[in-house]
């Protein structure tokens, strides 16, 4: 009976934490739909609902650039930053070498630095290299303040891999490319995939170089963008066009999120779940 | 005799496998570092150089549009910086921000860890719930917030019955950006507390059950002290990056009714000023508070960070 009463308990703390995570996503949501007067109406919920403010978005040049843009250095970004974040991963889980200690600490000490303090001296230096508005200007950071956090997450998923198979797999009579692509590779994959989500969520949501390192819609990502938006005329207040720009880019994030829930979880706490 | 020259021999031996160990160590190191080298160098070249560069501009008078008129003037941009009231204003709400964000953060992250610990019913829609305002851009749930509290879209006055002009005033202008980053950030510190409660052991707290320890006391004697490690760690990790706040503020208030912080400070000198030499001081000054902060962490809290690196 007791247990019963506690189960339930907890069911509804887990209902006000699904409460506090969904209301403001639900807010901006409602807001996307509202149109015209509506927008000032002050209440939650629109009076009707309109897809109006999707097509100014949609037909804004502003806006689909900026999506372009994010969506191409972002994935661009990931992928340099994991590929060379596993190559780095591998070496500190597998091989004994000096200064791996050194390399470590670097990265930790990298993540912890503040970005703002960087855009001066790289607006300067990008623009003398002929980088400054371009999205390799963008990806080039990126990849330096994922690494660290990519690094963590695949050194500690690696350890955990038990490469005894491979030459198991071997011995076996397996040649090295199959024990590699059949018994490796699917135990490294869910780690890959992992220091993926975590590092295409920082490029997706860096707002400090997409403001200092761009210029023009040539590289400018979303959230910049949103910064500078005035939606369809100067006149009109951009409130509800902002917000279904909002929607739409919220959209990978809760496919990703629902997708990979587990993976997310075990990729930020796996630092620290071990003792 | 014959002892020495056995022993002779095992040293001779001894010497000879350190040797070939040595040999294939060698391989190892090079391949080690050949393997990390493109990561390294990519961290750095955003990283240090630049951060030497700010350094070395923040001694000189420097304007981007007048390149000519550079000119070496010492310390004299950190002397202009800390006899300025503004930027111990900014720091003054830089610091407000962070504590208070943290603090609020630390109840609310330790709350939910609690729940997703001991929930049955329902523990995978949580789990998913709270990764949406830890995925979601900073921008966006900036613009939530601020819709929410505005006075002619939003509906928070509307629900409370109040007429609040939400951004007319540095406290309440602050109280909402403050709001928008717990909401933001709490997933994330509590995720890693609830990594840190998995490892408490279950029959301590059984056993303090059984000694007739009430709810709080196993709390406070049983799961924090068993758990501090990860505490120092979260707490840590969420202090850095309140105190780095800019986007939120960008959006919300662009740093008026006296919502500043010193990133923010930092920005509008180097980027929208384009005061390269001033603003590089104030990048220095940031990056020493960080490291500051980060110090007394380690040194005088004693946080384990050995436990991050997953060593």
């Amino acid at each position: 009976m007791r247990s019963r009463r506690t189960t339930v308990l907890w069911a509804l703390g887990g209902l006000a934490i699904v409460a506090y995570t969904i209301l403001p996503v639900l807010w901006i949501v409602s807001l996307s739909f509202k149109e015209g007067d509506d927008i000032n109406n002050r209440k939650f919920f629109p009076s009707e609902w309109s897809l109006d403010n999707y097509r100014t978005v949609f037909d804004t040049s502003l806006f689909t650039s900026a999506l372009r843009n994010s969506v191409g250095i972002s994935l661009i970004a990931t992928v340099a930053s994991v590929v060379l974040a596993t190559l780095a991963a591998y070496a500190i889980a597998r091989l004994e070498f000096k200064g791996k200690r050194w390399v470590l600490s670097t990265a930790l000490a990298i993540a912890m630095f503040p970005t703002v303090a960087l855009v001066g001296p790289l607006f300067d230096m990008w623009r003398s290299l002929g980088i400054y508005d371009t999205w390799l200007g963008l990806i080039i950071p990126y990849m330096s303040f994922t690494l660290p956090l990519a690094i963590w997450t695949l050194s500690a998923f690696f350890r955990e891999i038990p490469w005894e198979m491979e030459q198991a797999a071997q011995v076996d009579g397996a040649t090295p490319w199959q024990a590699f692509r059949k018994v490796i590779v699917p135990l490294a994959a869910p780690g890959v995939a992992t220091a993926s989500i975590l590092v295409f969520f920082f490029a997706w949501n860096d707002f400090v170089f997409g403001i200092s390192l761009t210029a023009t819609d040539r590289a400018r990502p979303v959230p910049a963008a949103l910064a500078f938006f005035t939606g369809e005329s100067f006149f009109e207040q951009p409130t509800a066009a902002i917000s279904a720009a909002a929607v739409i880019v919220t959209i990978p994030v809760i496919v990703l999120v629902l997708i990979f829930q587990r993976r997310i979880v075990a990729g930020l706490t796996s630092g620290a779940v071990k003792g | 005799m014959a002892a020495t020259t056995t022993a002779g021999t095992a040293v001779a031996d001894r010497r000879v496998g350190r040797a070939r160990l040595s040999d294939r160590a060698r391989g190892e190191q090079r391949l080690g570092w050949m393997l990390v080298a493109p990561a390294v160098a990519v961290m750095l070249l955003v990283t240090a150089y630049p951060l030497g560069r700010a350094v070395w501009l923040s001694l000189y008078s420097y304007r981007l549009t007048d390149p000519e008129g550079r000119e070496f003037v010492g310390l004299r941009n950190y002397g202009v910086v800390l006899t300025d009231g503004l930027w111990w204003q900014t720091v003054f709400t830089t610091v407000v921000i962070t504590v208070v964000t943290v603090a609020i953060e630390l109840v609310i992250g330790f709350a939910f860890a609690m729940v997703m610990h001991r929930i049955v019913v329902g523990r995978g829609l949580v789990r998913t719930s709270i990764l949406i305002p830890y995925g979601i851009i900073t921008v966006v749930a900036a613009y939530a917030w601020q819709y929410a509290f505005a006075l002619d879209s939003g509906f928070v006055n509307e629900w409370f019955g109040l007429d609040r002009s939400w951004f007319a005033g540095r406290w309440s202008a602050l109280f909402v950006i403050i709001m928008a980053e717990v909401w933001k950030t709490t997933p994330f510190i509590s995720l890693l507390l609830l990594a840190g409660l998995a490892q408490v052991p279950e029959d301590l707290q059984e056993a303090a059950k059984v000694d007739g320890a009430t709810n709080w006391q196993r709390f406070t004697r049983v799961t924090v002290p068993n758990m501090k490690a990860a505490i120092m760690v979260a707490l840590l990790f969420r202090t850095l990056d309140a105190y780095r706040i800019f986007d939120t503020i960008f959006i919300m208030t662009g740093g008026a009714e006296k919502t500043e912080s010193v990133s923010f400070l930092t920005y509008r000198q180097t980027i929208t000023r384009t005061a390269l030499g001033l603003g590089s001081a104030l990048s220095v000054l940031l990056f020493l508070s960080v490291v500051l902060i980060a110090f007394i962490y380690l040194k005088g809290f004693r946080t384990d960070l050995s436990r991050v690196r997953g060593e």
